[in-house]
């Protein structure tokens, strides 16, 4: 009975594959098929935004799998076909936006942040180095 | 005092940049052609597959491009408006029927009216794409140079006509 059960759980996980939108092969050469799996994976549905184009089934995602799939086989760059999409949609549409421009202050916020709470922590610390423990007698009774 | 006054800082900084983030709609997106001339395009004509419907059209009058479509639900619901407006002969309203059916979109015309100068007919939605659509109803107003200055998205009606559109062409026309 248990093994029944099994396999028909098994076979469920099989029909997963059927639920993926874009799951026909778009080019015979592996290294073309790869390219696009990686940058349908990287463009974000400009209707539905918090899916990439892969995963979505509106016919905007369609038809922006369908114009990425003709601009590489014209033998397009990545970064050409990122230009293509920017220059319609903005930055907002890759995923991981590119290393440039309006988009740096999103690369280097993140570090500035770490770095000024770094600074702001030993200080801190530091300036709590020179306190006074609790119990000891200095006048004002210890710590603030 | 001074070891609270970094935080303050910090804190009416923070604000009002977090009230605008707020405020704004994230699922509206910025037209990338805003100041920039309008996407170079060629259409045949919903009407008369003959004639097209191009860029050049938009040249030497400030005009208006609507995207529509038979499958978008607010594009019914400004029609009304658009006949309205297109009655007024206050603007031209030229229009992309944006990965249609041509009989169905035909059909809309004649049930509905035809309130645009011309229609291109964009079957596999390349132009649409072209022009950074990513709904429908979209409307662009282009001045007389063919240069995009402002789009609205969704469902247009006198009320937003009069407060997005009105004082944009006041102000193209001085």
């Amino acid at each position: 009975m248990m093994k029944r059960i099994a396999v028909v759980l098994s076979f469920c996980l099989l029909t997963m594959s059927a639920f993926a939108i874009d799951s026909e092969k778009a080019f015979d050469d592996p290294a073309l098929q790869a390219r696009y799996d990686k940058l349908v994976a990287e463009v974000r549905c400009v209707t539905c935004q918090n899916q990439n184009i892969k995963d979505s089934n509106a016919f905007i995602a369609s038809d922006l799998r369908r114009e990425i799939r003709r601009m590489i086989g014209e033998g397009k760059s990545n970064e050409e076909i990122k230009d293509f999409l920017v220059t319609r949609y903005g930055d907002f549409v890759l995923y991981r936006p590119r290393f440039e421009g309006k988009t740096l202050v999103l690369w280097i916020a993140p570090f500035l942040l770490v770095l000024f709470g770094g600074i702001a922590m030993v200080r801190v610390v530091r300036h709590r180095m020179t306190m006074p423990l609790d119990g000891e007698s200095n006048g004002n009774g210890g710590a603030q | 005092m001074n070891r609270f006054l970094l935080p303050l800082v910090a804190v009416v900084i923070m604000i009002p940049i977090m009230i605008l983030g707020l405020q704004s709609d994230p699922s509206k997106l910025p037209s990338q052609y805003i100041g920039k001339p309008a996407p170079e395009f060629s259409l045949p004509t919903l009407m008369d597959p003959s004639k097209t419907f191009s860029t050049a059209d938009l040249k030497g009058q400030i005009s208006l491009v609507n995207i529509w479509a038979t499958w978008c639900g607010g594009c019914r619901t400004e029609h009304g408006f658009l006949m309205e407006l297109a009655r007024t002969n206050t603007i031209p309203i030229y229009a992309i029927d944006w990965r249609d059916k041509r009989p169905e979109a035909l059909n809309f015309m004649n049930q509905l009216g035809n309130p645009y100068v011309a229609s291109g007919f964009d079957e596999d939605g390349r132009v649409g794409i072209d022009w950074g659509a990513y709904g429908a109803p979209e409307t662009f107003l282009i001045d007389a140079d063919g240069i995009v200055v402002y789009r609205f998205t969704g469902p247009l009606n006198r009320a937003l006509w009069e407060q997005e559109f009105v004082p944009r062409i006041a102000e193209l026309q001085e």
